[in-house]
């Protein structure tokens, strides 16, 4: 809260509809708040898609796979940056990494992410790349070369034993990377879904419903990326891609969508003394991010229109606008769903006889702007990452 | 046939060693000296959360000098409101005795902050008026005593 709305409170009560707690006023949870689940369901939904790619063999995606993967970790390495600018405390935002403590759920994070950042994504892109970053290493020159080879830290082994292992090595982090880029997403989701004095967030489905939400945004955003860089790269998309990714869209947004509705019905149905005050919240304050931005934009038009190409197999130019417009309405969706949880829960008084409302601000830490530049840093990396480790240029494994 | 380790696996283990082992260095520098003095946080942390200045200074500081509306306020309906949920923040006022620091609330908004009809409060927790119906065109204060709100003024 600004410490200037404890002088006066009553100045701001202008703020709040009906009866509403002092400490409700002000939303603690701002914007940045939203980003951070929205990146971090990035992350986990790329990296399951590079997974199922990998584990179960779908040739089809193989120009993806690289993208999906250099994408998890251009946005993994930002996931942090939301919620260290909304502490506002840059200066002592390390500490929480060198001091964990085991029964914070907020400071597991910190384990939760180096082992998914260390173990995981590094790892496989590590034992995907080495054999590339060695004939990289021997054909360029200057500092180029040196990069290489303290990328590939000195392993320069590329006789076929060497290499199976690479493969066999990065299949096991495939392995175990899918349960973990589940529980890196579930844990967040777990973070709303255990306030128990929330009857908005506090659901077990919770962490769940987030880890679906996150595949369905990965997924979109990784055939968005494949669309862009194919742009830039004048190179032909190659549709046989889109179709299976848009099939896993389409499918991975059914379960969603069934879940997220199961959820609904199930708190409608239950009714609890909760329930008058979530009606007037969805129908009110969430009106436009819920039934317009998430319900309607984010998830039935992109149905249809997902549905609608499943068999829909003419006109190349228009299937290929029509994906392009679904990852990006599938994106704006999700950002929405985050938005509706994390505002949303805050909006209503736990007196359930009241509501404030939420200011967004444009500067400062806890501002929008702060919030699109953490939105907008990880497309840098990722086209660093990918002049730095192009898939495209990297030497075929023979089987 | 010799046990075979791959190169790969033998260099990783060494990074990792290196990253942990700078970690652990990294972690003796870096953690607050105040670290763990009373618990697990920075012990200096409670220095710098009394740095705020303060603005409220509490019902019980007012008493000193203004006794005299205490006994009034005691006596009624308002006893359990302290001063300064209606005067404001009094801190400034406490150090300095000015009437400028601190607020004298008029008007009938005022009192139908809490006053007013609202279906949403409950009516044995706060008496409710219709500020539309109640004595129109007439300062509260005219008949109630904020600080003793039945002893009606004539
Ligand atoms: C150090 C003694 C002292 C303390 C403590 C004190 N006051 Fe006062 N207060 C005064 C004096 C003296 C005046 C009269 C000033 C004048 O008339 O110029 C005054 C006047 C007021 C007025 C009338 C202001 C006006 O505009 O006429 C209010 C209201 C008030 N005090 C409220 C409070 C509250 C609330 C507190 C506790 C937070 C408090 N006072 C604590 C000395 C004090
Ligand atoms: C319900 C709200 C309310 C509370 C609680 C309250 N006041 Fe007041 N006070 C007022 C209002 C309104 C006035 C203005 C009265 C007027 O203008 O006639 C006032 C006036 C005053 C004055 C100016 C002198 C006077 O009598 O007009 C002083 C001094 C004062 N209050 C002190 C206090 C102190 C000390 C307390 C706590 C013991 C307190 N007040 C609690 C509402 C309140
Ligand atoms: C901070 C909120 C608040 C403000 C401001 C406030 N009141 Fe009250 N008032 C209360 C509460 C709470 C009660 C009931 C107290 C109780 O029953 O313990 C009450 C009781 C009363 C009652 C008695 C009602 C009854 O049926 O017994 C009157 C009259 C009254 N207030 C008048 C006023 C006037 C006039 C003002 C403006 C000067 C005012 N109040 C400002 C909170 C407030
Ligand atoms: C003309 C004098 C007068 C004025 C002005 C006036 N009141 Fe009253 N008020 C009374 C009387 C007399 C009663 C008791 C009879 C009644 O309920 O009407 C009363 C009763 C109340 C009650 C208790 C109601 C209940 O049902 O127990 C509250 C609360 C109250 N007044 C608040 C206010 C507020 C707030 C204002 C300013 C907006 C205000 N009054 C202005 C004379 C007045």
């Amino acid at each position: 809260m600004e410490p200037h709305h404890y002088q006066h409170l009553y100045d701001i009560l202008t703020h709040a509809q009906g009866y509403i707690f002092p400490n409700e006023i002000d939303l603690q949870w701002g914007i940045l708040i939203v980003v951070y689940p929205f990146i971090t369901g990035l992350v986990a939904g790329a990296f399951i898609l590079a997974s199922l790619e990998r584990v179960f063999k779908v040739k089809v995606l193989k120009p993806t796979y690289q993208i999906a993967l250099l994408t998890a970790l251009s946005f993994l390495l930002v996931a942090t940056m939301p919620l260290i600018s909304h502490l506002s405390q840059p200066q002592r935002a390390y500490e929480i990494l060198i001091t964990p403590h085991s029964t914070s759920a907020m400071a597991i994070f910190g384990f939760v992410y180096l082992w998914y950042l260390m173990v995981v994504l590094l790892l496989e892109i590590w034992f995907d790349y080495r054999p590339s970053m060695v004939v990289w290493s021997n054909e360029k020159k200057g500092v180029m070369r040196l990069v290489y080879r303290i990328l590939t830290l000195g392993v320069n082994d590329v006789s076929p034993r060497a290499l199976k292992w690479d493969r066999k090595l990065g299949y096991i982090i495939t392995v175990v990377g899918i349960p973990s880029a589940f529980i890196l997403h579930g844990y967040v989701g777990f973070i709303f879904g255990s306030i128990k004095a929330n009857p908005w967030w506090s659901t077990p489905l919770m962490p769940i419903i987030f880890l679906f939400s996150a595949m369905v945004s990965g997924i979109a955003l990784v055939m968005l990326v494949y669309m862009i860089i194919s742009y830039f790269r004048k190179t032909v998309i190659d549709l046989n891609v889109l179709d299976t990714i848009g099939k896993y869209l389409f499918f991975v947004l059914i379960l969603d969508f069934t879940l997220e509705g199961l959820d609904q019905i199930q708190r409608i149905y239950e009714a609890e003394e909760s329930f008058e005050i979530i009606k007037l919240l969805v129908s009110g304050k969430l009106y436009l991010t819920l039934f317009v931005a998430q319900g309607l934009v984010g998830t039935l038009i992109p149905l249809i229109t997902l549905a609608f190409l499943q068999f829909y197999k003419h006109k190349i130019k228009v299937r290929k606008s029509m994906y392009l417009i679904v990852s990006i309405l599938v994106l704006i969706g999700v950002y929405s769903m985050r938005w509706n949880v994390v505002i949303g829960g805050q909006l209503f008084s736990k007196s359930f006889s009241g509501f404030t409302s939420f200011k967004l601000g444009l500067i400062g830490l806890d501002g929008s702007l702060m919030a699109a530049f953490w939105l907008i840093l990880p497309i840098g990396i990722l086209t660093f990452l990918l002049w730095l480790l192009p898939p495209w240029k990297m030497v075929p494994e023979e089987e | 046939m010799k046990f075979y380790i791959p190169p790969q696996l033998t260099r990783l283990a060494i990074a990792f060693a290196i990253f942990i082992s700078l970690f652990l260095v990294l972690r003796h520098f870096l953690v607050p000296d105040t670290f763990g003095e009373y618990g697990h946080y920075r012990g200096a942390s409670l220095i710098d959360n009394a740095l705020p200045e303060i603005h409220y200074a509490g019902q019980q500081a007012c008493f000193d000098c203004h006794q005299d509306i205490e006994d009034l306020k005691k006596q009624d309906v308002h006893n359990d409101i302290h001063c300064e949920t209606c005067h404001g923040p009094g801190q400034k006022h406490v150090l300095s005795g000015e009437a400028a620091d601190i607020l004298k609330p008029t008007g009938r908004e005022f009192c139908g902050r809490c006053h007013s009809t609202n279906a949403a409060k409950q009516i044995s927790a706060v008496f409710q008026i219709d500020l539309k119906k109640h004595n129109v065109n007439r300062n509260c204060l005219e008949c109630h005593n904020p600080h003793q709100p039945w002893k009606m003024k004539k």
